[in-house]
């Protein structure tokens, strides 16, 4: 490596950082339930497999594209319901830590539940963009990531408005300050949950369908959620921004160690690489970049 | 066991070391003897090796507090340092190389336990999924921890102590419930001790540990350590004993995530939690596969039974969860409590 090739350095920079938004798109919907009910939702990796799933099966059984995403949309909010119903409402007031792990036999439930429902063949999802990269200063850009950076900008601010100016928005926020004041000011804690349970589903619909066609719609979808931890991690659990930041991060880094010091490791190292940066950077800020501050009380 | 449990009690001291010796008979002096070698090589291998480890995570999670996704990399530090050792240090007894084999993934689980010294909760749980990613890449890229065997499957070696032969069914159900045993005894008498009581401290109100004088970091480490130890020395018996082959692709992310169904099933911080756990996580897909076949028939399939095996699995975690947080230990201490009142809750 004599002379470095700047415009290899940027395309790879660039492919980082647009798979990085991909990561993004996963990880926020963790934080949607974890700012409104400090659960780190585990379940959610099956819940964007179980949305991709549902769409895809719903079109190849001659369903309009726009009719299935309403329908997948409509199914998605109810699985918030129930889930609400049957897994959060009966563990209200638990340490956090046992919810994580009801999200964790949550998970095994939707995953089998979605194969046992649609099958566990592989299913090719068309989307109708076309995957082909275009030259933009001499730089390589795919299409398909520049579509998919587009619809998760589109989703983030349209949540940041949501969140900023709509009534739902507001007891969202009031919910994830303090559970108990929204409580004694009336709010009811039970619909708002499942609204916000259906929120991340419709996240998951879209990251699913993006996910899906990039890689076929298969069981390994709902792995993306091992792919959006980290990201959580370093952009911490409750932010919005901290989930885009850290994505970016994630994913330019992961893909720029790949090319430059995989080699010295044997490559491969994408399976863990993302997680011994967020782990580095925890142990400089242990509550992410942008997650609020633990304060200890006795 | 129904019959051991539920035995009508003479006095109101009824010696805590009864039910154990019972049951240490009944499994060192009569299984062998009456088990078939289906039931020994299928169900009970499985079962011990992932009792132990039930053990070994519990004492990190459920006394100690700290929730470790990456259990299943444990495992196979041990399996393959055991392999290593056993293969590579000419003359070593299999015991002693067992050991060491517990000796480094205890090493391995200081190492990533040290993010706990900083980190809690959700972020510590995310932080130990790095473990396990990273011994599972290490494990298959390296060849020299499998001896450079091309297809990575290594034959494990015999079982063979003190020229004794322990290869068959029934002499591997013996070596594997002797180390089961010692390190159940083991675990016991830590969760009892001073030890035991820093730990649960720390789960229950960390700062406040600290401030009766708990030494906070080095009880978090030691707990890593020994749990590593345990767990690393059931992945040797899983793969020594059970599988008799040492592969890294059995100790995935699903094994790691089984070890703590097992301790959440059984009962967190308790000792004979992990063995319920274990029981029924070992028992019930066999069962699940009886009563497909017999209500659908060839309908029935394996892809089926594995979806299924996951719905009700997660079910029961979320049903346990929600009902009877403290697992079967405690289902089962209620069912005895009637014919035992007025004594008090068991450490184990």
């Amino acid at each position: 490596m004599e002379s470095f090739d700047y415009l290899f350095f940027l395309e790879v920079l660039t492919g980082g950082l647009l798979s990085g938004v991909m990561y993004s798109l996963v990880a926020i919907g963790f934080v949607l339930i974890y700012k409104t009910s400090g659960v780190l939702n585990f379940a959610q990796g099956a819940l964007l497999l179980f949305a991709a799933l549902t769409f895809v099966s719903l079109v190849e059984r001659g369903v309009p594209f726009y009719l299935a995403l309403v329908l997948t949309f409509a199914i998605m909010v109810l699985l918030g319901i129930g889930i609400e119903r049957a897994v959060l409402r009966p563990l209200v007031n638990k340490p956090p830590i046992t919810l994580f792990m009801a999200t964790l036999g949550l998970s095994y439930v939707v995953e089998g539940a979605a194969q046992l429902l649609w099958g566990t063949q592989v299913h090719a999802l068309e989307l109708g963009i076309e995957d082909v990269p275009f030259k933009f200063y001499g730089v390589f850009i795919s299409q398909f990531d520049l579509f998919a950076s587009a619809v998760a900008a589109l989703m983030v601010i349209g949540l940041t408005l949501f969140f900023r100016y709509t009534r739902i928005g507001l007891t969202f926020r009031a919910v994830a300050d303090d559970q108990f004041a929204a409580l004694a000011v009336g709010l009811r804690l039970p619909r708002i949950w499942a609204t916000v349970w259906a929120t991340s589903g419709l996240v998951a619909l879209v990251a699913g369908l993006l996910w899906g066609a990039r890689s076929g719609v298969q069981f390994s979808l709902s792995l993306v959620v091992l792919k959006a931890l980290p990201v959580l991690v370093l952009g911490g659990f409750d932010s919005i921004a901290g989930a885009i930041v850290g994505g970016l991060l994630i994913g330019a880094s992961e893909k720029l160690a790949e090319v430059y010091i995989g080699e010295y490791f044997g490559g491969g190292i994408e399976g863990w690489f993302a997680y011994a940066i967020a782990l580095v950077f925890l142990l400089i800020r242990p509550s992410g970049l942008f997650g609020q501050k633990l304060v200890e009380r006795v | 066991m129904a019959a051991i449990t539920s035995q009508p009690v003479v006095s109101a001291k009824f010696p805590g070391w009864i039910a154990p010796l019972v049951i240490l008979v009944f499994t060192f002096g009569i299984v062998p003897f009456i088990g078939s070698s289906y039931l020994i090589e299928a169900l009970l291998l499985p079962f011990l090796a992932l009792s132990l480890a039930g053990v070994g995570l519990n004492l990190l999670t459920g006394y100690a507090g700290q929730v470790s996704l990456g259990s299943a990399a444990f495992m196979a530090v041990g399996a393959f340092a055991a392999f290593n050792f056993n293969l590579r240090v000419e003359g070593l007894p299999l015991l002693v190389s067992i050991a060491l084999a517990g000796g480094i993934a205890a090493a391995v689980g200081i190492v990533f336990g040290l993010p706990s010294l900083r980190l809690r909760g959700f972020y510590l749980a995310v932080s130990t999924l790095a473990a396990q990613f990273f011994v599972q890449w290490a494990l298959t890229k390296f060849g020299w921890f499998s001896n450079d065997n091309p297809s990575g499957v290594i034959d494990a070696p015999k079982l063979t102590i003190a020229g004794i032969d322990f290869d068959s069914s029934t002499g591997r159900y013996y070596f594997a419930l002797i180390v089961v045993t010692a390190l159940t005894f083991f675990a016991w008498r830590v969760a009892s001790s001073q030890t035991g009581r820093n730990f649960i401290a720390i789960r229950d109100n960390e700062t406040a540990a600290r401030i009766i004088g708990v030494p906070v970091l080095r009880t978090k480490l030691l707990a890593f350590a020994l749990s590593s130890f345990i767990i690393g020395v059931a992945g040797v018996l899983w793969a020594f004993a059970y599988l008799r082959t040492v592969e890294p692709a059995g100790f995935n992310l699903d094994r790691s995530f089984q070890i703590l169904f097992i301790i959440i099933i059984g009962g967190l911080a308790t000792i004979r939690g992990a063995f319920l756990g274990a029981a029924l996580m070992v028992v019930f897909p066999v069962v699940l596969s009886r009563v497909g076949s017999f209500l659908l028939g060839d309908l029935f399939d394996s892809g089926m039974l594995d979806m299924s095996q996951r719905i009700v699995i997660g079910a029961l975690i979320i049903a346990f969860l929600i009902l009877e947080p403290d697992g079967l230990a405690a289902l089962g201490r209620r069912l005895t409590g009637r014919f035992r009142p007025n004594t008090p809750e068991p450490v184990g």
